[in-house]
């Protein structure tokens, strides 16, 4: 650098008014909008999302049934009335059994009902907003702490990013499942950490396993970004006029980052919303009386050759919600990432 | 050439150390959790608890727990469960490996087998039909979930369909090892690593597209095309080569990474004996020593298969052999 400038007559700078054009976050956006599939596939979301926030109306208002309470009676009450539900049973005694789904009749029973007599389209809903909420929670948690892992590792370097790379190294080599399989393990029955108490059926153990263990999933991009970002022209022209770290971070680094960090939401919620039912399916996830799609697919484990819906539906629900994230991902990725903007075709 | 490999299993065995540390701290040392009431197992009696904290030196510092822990793991070998009472862990985990080796290799087949000429067709028709169909089945094919979809195989091929023509042959769940019947072995393990395979053909054949796609905006690619090669011809000779380095690396990864514990769930709705139900079944009891044994074995498979890939690529790549 020096070397080059020492040749150079210095002529003071005259600024150009800048052009009336639109930010990157505006440009961005205007491709997303304009991207038919990935907008259908955020309506879908939407509709998922809008969907299992009303589970208890549904629950309570259509189908008047409660879906956390064990039912074999089959008997639903409508406004003071009791309705029997069940339907005839061909085998055995002929006493009837509970709903075995689809019935055809959405406001009762309308996937059938489960071993212990409980809506399976209720406890769908109940189960998608656990699930939901617990991958969006870790995710925001996850890329959070990854960001700010990935920048003070990549802006401050020398010891602090020796360590947090060496941790990050490990943490990355460690098979995400045995991690997180591990660490389930040990707190799923409660753990007392100074005045935090989280008993075994809390969310926020689930929500905390598995936004550690993605961390370095983002923070290593997020680190090789900022080294990039540390060594360009703005930057050094920044360093070069005396502007404070503090201020180049803030106004040079983080929106960089943030674009990247964009680019992972919906990859992170797909990976999230895969590692939660995992856990869930392995019963060192969400525990019982809550639901996630996870749970409700191990309880249908067993019923899966006489009532199988009950472990159809959720899987179907995590697939949709799964690809319309991925086609919302490649939407994002594709507004985002300026390569593909300048790739042809 | 030599240096590149010292430093690389190097490297290798720092991380393996840390994450025998870490794997320590989480089973031994994580606030608010006794160690001992854990590793015994649910409703354990003081006998046991006394057994356990004796077996694994709980009054002793942690430096020397971890010791003691690492020599019953890796030197004598004489890890014990205590739900099982005195089933030896080490030699369990050597038994369930072929199973899932076998499953993982046969999945590795299928997913590389298919998700090159996916990715290929789907590049080279970029952005028409063909393109279109391809990398839709695929998105689609990636967003189930592995266990589910194991489960809905099973309805169809075990239940539903079961005595038509085309699911009869399908042996029951479980697992044929390949001393007995090799043919019985290929059968039952022919749906499994369909299974496995779905994900990674997915995964595997978007990357690929992409890659090539970005691959045909090089400059050596406009040289190919310049001389007069056929598309074909630049796609197999120029773009597939150099895209494959990445799916190279990547396939390294997912390897380690799916005999290390990934087709856990694969092998719980198929019934296999592998590795992964092994640590099923004692996540279920809670005998958190095998679960630790699987972990840390896992762990290291992981670890030591990317050091050997990384090196071998230093063999097949000559930019990253002169890189360093």
């Amino acid at each position: 650098m020096a070397d080059t400038a020492a040749g150079l007559t210095v002529s003071p700078v005259v600024a150009r008014p800048a052009l009336p054009a639109r930010g990157p976050w505006a440009t961005a956006m205007a491709i997303l909008l304009q991207n038919r599939a990935a907008m259908s596939a955020l309506f879908v979301l939407l509709c998922i999302i809008a969907a299992c926030l009303a589970a208890p109306l549904y629950a309570h208002q259509i189908a008047h049934v409660d879906a956390f309470q064990s039912n074999v009676d089959g008997e639903i009450d409508i406004d003071g009335t009791t309705v029997a539900v069940l339907e005839p049973n061909t085998e055995g005694l002929g006493l009837g059994v509970t709903p075995i789904g689809p019935t055809g009749r959405f406001a009762t029973y309308w996937l059938g009902a489960d071993s212990q007599g409980r809506d399976v389209f209720a406890r769908l809903l109940y189960g998608g907003r656990n699930s939901l909420m617990i991958a969006g929670i870790a995710t925001v948690i996850c890329l959070s702490m990854g960001v700010l892992v990935g920048i003070t590792a990549g802006f401050f370097g020398g010891l602090i990013d020796t360590g947090l790379s060496r941790l990050l190294d490990i943490l990355w080599a460690f098979p995400v499942f045995l991690l997180a399989i591990s660490l389930s393990v040990v707190l799923i029955h409660g753990v007392q950490l100074g005045p935090l108490s989280f008993d075994s059926g809390s969310l926020v153990l689930p929500i905390l396993i598995i936004s550690c263990v993605y961390i370095p999933y983002v923070a290593r991009p997020v680190r090789a970004q900022v080294l990039t970002l540390k060594h360009s022209d703005f930057v050094l022209a920044a360093i070069g006029i005396g502007v404070p770290s503090a201020r180049i971070l803030w106004r040079d680094i983080l929106p960089n980052v943030m674009t990247t960090a964009v680019v992972f939401i919906p990859l992170m919620m797909v990976m999230n919303i895969g590692l939660e039912s995992a856990l869930s399916y392995l019963s060192v996830g969400v525990q019982a009386p809550d639901a996630s799609w996870g749970t409700i697919i191990e309880d249908g484990q067993g019923l899966l050759y006489s009532r199988p819906w009950v472990a159809l539906a959720p899987g179907i629900a995590i697939a949709l919600t799964v690809l319309c994230l991925n086609i919302l991902g490649d939407g994002v990725r594709d507004a985002f990432d300026p390569r593909s903007q300048v790739r042809p075709g | 050439m030599l240096n590149t490999l010292v430093r690389r299993f190097a490297q290798m065995a720092f991380v393996m150390f840390g994450i025998s540390v870490l794997v320590f701290l989480i089973f031994f040392a994580t606030p608010g959790v006794d160690p001992a009431a854990r590793l015994a197992g649910r409703n354990a009696s003081p006998e046991v608890l006394a057994a356990v904290r004796a077996s694994f030196g709980l009054d002793q510092p942690l430096p020397i727990q971890y010791l003691m822990m690492m020599k019953k793991m890796f030197i004598t070998q004489d890890l014990t469960s205590f739900v099982n009472r005195g089933q030896m862990i080490v030699p369990e985990l050597v038994q369930a490996a072929p199973v899932t080796i076998s499953l993982v290799v046969g999945s590795a087949l299928l997913w590389v087998g298919l998700s090159i000429p996916i990715g290929m067709l789907a590049a080279a028709f970029k952005d028409r039909f063909l393109d279109r169909v391809l990398m839709g089945l695929v998105i689609v094919g990636i967003s189930p979930p592995v266990f589910w979809l194991g489960e809905i195989t099973n309805l169809i091929t075990q239940s539903r369909y079961h005595d038509t023509w085309l699911f009869s042959w399908v042996p029951p769940l479980g697992y044929i090892p390949f001393s007995e019947d090799p043919w019985g072995w290929f059968k039952c393990l022919v749906l499994p690593c369909a299974n496995v395979a779905v994900l990674y053909i997915g995964i595997y054949a978007r990357l690929l597209r992409s890659n090539i796609i970005e691959a045909n905006q090089q400059d050596f690619i406009r040289t190919a095309r310049a001389k007069g090669l056929s598309e074909w011809q630049i796609l197999f000779r120029h773009s597939l080569r150099t895209s494959l380095i990445t799916f190279a690396t990547l396939f390294g990864l997912d390897f380690g990474f799916l005999v290390g514990g990934g087709v856990l769930l694969t092998e719980v709705v198929f019934g296999l004996p592998g590795i992964g139900k092994l640590t099923y079944e004692s996540l279920r009891v809670l005998d958190l020593p095998t679960i630790m044994g699987t972990v840390l074995w896992g762990a290291f498979f992981v670890v030591a298969s990317n050091a050997i890939i990384d090196s071998l690529y230093a063999f097949i790549d000559p930019r990253a052999r002169h890189a360093s």
